[in-house]
């Protein structure tokens, strides 16, 4: 299994790439095992964002001037290598926004809330695993638009109750939203399924897919969704940058939520005309440098391959959880066959807080998450108030969950 | 006992294992539960105050990491025999002070989980929760 990884990702040379990871914590090499949080940012990201600040600065879209030309270019030119990544028909599909929970909070409000296709009494169909960013959005639209939300369940492995969609999805069902993969659970959803049958009943599928595009080939054709989110800093990419994907009528059949300047074809005292689709959801200056950031760690993903990036982690996620499942007291969530899950590890020990087994794998140079990872619905699923989270990503490898296991035992010992 | 690594040092290890005055005071003359929103840990505190605004006797109930079931222990134990305003005037930085450990800013708001309990229970605002 690890001879493997290493065939599929050079992972000493990946390392080199990252300059955080060449440095020490407490002495101790840094094993960041955090990534489904945020992830690290290699030079060639770091590079196209201060070269952009420091040889073509200009805002975009609207300059004569030759800079001004560049900046566009650049900013554009991300927008089409971001879709083809995600195998988009056209890049006007995709607009830039600051996040995943802005590009939901969008569909929400556009779509849902201001949208002409939902009338009081319809339903929203999402899940107990979601993010909080995929559940408080539709609470707004509920509140103030009398729409009925129910949620599938989840069975104890972590797997969608795929039969409660056969009950839960009903004429009055507009939108059928989901996480393609659980930040938490790290279950792998089958989303091609769930946008089908929201499709029979004329609803939309909304895929919320922050952890899935980071670490597997996503192809929103293939997917049949009609709108899809996702964050840049989750995927080697900068902060401040995220992607709102929809089918270009879906998008057109939306309201944009920012008012302002570029997001207009006309404005006259009162009244104003929307630019064209995905325009109309980019008002103000849009995160230029991100952007171009953004487009460098997709190009830099590509060039590793995201079906090598995959198959990668799910032997670094298969030898983690043999390692883990040896830690006396230890109790993994999730599905266990790394077909159905990616690169995240959810545990809790027996005799140590998830906030104690952080900490001590903080004095080890381990970082980990503790806490309820904005999933607090389905912490209470499982009557947990927390839990410990390792992830792994294009820059770990099994020595980094050699170390894991390692400092796992050290907190038996400190608390046995 | 021995230290353990970073914040785990002997007295935090003892009071979290051997924890002193859990439970729950029935009849109790003040209570309160607060939870830390960072990880949906739970303390309640139940008081019992004599006639004379002197805190008879205290218990602490709850799930929690080790810095604040510790910090909880070692809170409980101080309150005792002290005045309703002796015990209104307890503030973070003695609360950390009573610890003795280097706490983050994060792990610091499990270590005042049991102070804002207190302050509820006391019917004051809560201590500040910024970092």
């Amino acid at each position: 299994m690890a001879h493997a990884a290493k065939v599929l990702l050079n992972v000493p040379e990946i390392k080199k790439d990252f300059p955080i990871l060449q440095r020490t914590m407490r002495g101790k090499p840094l094993t960041y095992l955090d990534s489904t949080a945020t992830s690290q940012k290699p030079k060639q990201v770091i590079d196209a964002m201060t070269d952009y600040y420091s040889r073509y600065n200009a805002n975009v879209h609207r300059a004569i001037y030759e800079l001004g030309e560049e900046a566009t270019r650049e900013y554009e030119g991300a927008r089409e290598r971001i879709a083809e990544f995600i195998h988009a028909k056209d890049p006007m599909e995709l607009a830039f926004t600051k996040s995943t929970t802005e590009s939901l909070n969008v569909i929400a409000y556009g779509y849902g809330l201001k949208g002409v296709r939902l009338k009081e009494g319809d339903e929203i169909l999402g899940t107990v695993l979601e993010h909080h960013s995929n559940h408080v959005p539709w609470h707004f639209v509920r509140d103030l638009k009398g729409i009925v939300l129910k949620y599938v369940d989840v069975d104890d492995d972590g797997r969608l109750r795929m039969e409660q969609y056969d009950e839960l999805i009903t004429k009055r069902t507009k939108i059928v939203t989901v996480a393609h993969v659980s930040n938490v659970l790290g279950t792998i959803n089958d989303v091609k399924e769930i946008a089908k049958r929201a499709h029979e009943v004329g609803a939309v599928c909304v895929v919320d897919a922050a952890q899935s595009v980071p670490h597997m080939p996503v192809d929103v054709q293939a997917l049949d969704c009609d709108f899809l989110a996702f964050s840049g800093h989750k995927m080697l990419g900068p902060t401040g940058i995220g992607i709102l994907y929809g089918k270009k009528e879906m998008l057109e059949a939306t309201e944009p939520l920012l008012g302002g300047g570029e997001m207009i074809s006309e404005v006259h005292l009162g009244t104003a005309k929307w630019n064209d689709v995905p325009y109309k959801f980019e008002g103000g200056t849009p995160p230029i440098a991100e952007a171009i950031g953004l487009g460098a760690a997709v190009d830099y993903l590509s060039r590793l391959a995201m079906p090598a990036v995959r198959a990668h982690e799910m032997d670094v996620t298969a030898y983690a959880l043999e390692k883990l499942a040896k830690i006396p007291g230890l109790r993994i969530y999730g599905p266990r066959n790394v077909n159905e899950r990616g690169g995240v590890i959810s545990f809790t020990m027996e005799k140590a807080h998830p906030h104690d087994i952080a900490s001590i794998l903080d004095v080890e140079g381990v970082c980990i998450r503790s806490g309820h990872h904005c999933a607090q619905p389905l912490m209470d699923r499982y009557d947990l108030a927390a839990t410990a989270r390792a992830s792994f990503y294009v820059y770990n490898d099994v020595e980094d969950a050699d170390r894991l296991a390692a400092a796992l035992h050290k907190v038996n010992e400190v608390f046995g | 006992m021995a230290s353990g690594p970073g914040p785990y040092q002997a007295q935090i290890l003892d009071h979290y294992k051997h924890p002193h005055n859990r439970g729950t005071l029935d009849p109790a003359t003040h209570a309160a539960r607060e939870s830390n929103p960072l990880c949906g840990d739970e303390i309640s505190l139940t008081l019992r105050v004599d006639g004379s605004d002197r805190i008879e006797d205290v218990r602490f109930d709850g799930e929690g990491c080790a810095i604040s079931m510790a910090s909880a222990s070692l809170l409980t134990d101080s309150l005792k025999g002290k005045t309703l305003a002796e015990a209104g005037a307890l503030d973070r930085v003695g609360i950390l002070k009573g610890l003795g450990v280097p706490l983050s800013s994060v792990r610091e708001q499990c270590a005042l989980l049991p102070l804002r309990a207190l302050q509820a229970a006391l019917g004051r605002p809560p201590a500040a929760q910024g970092h």
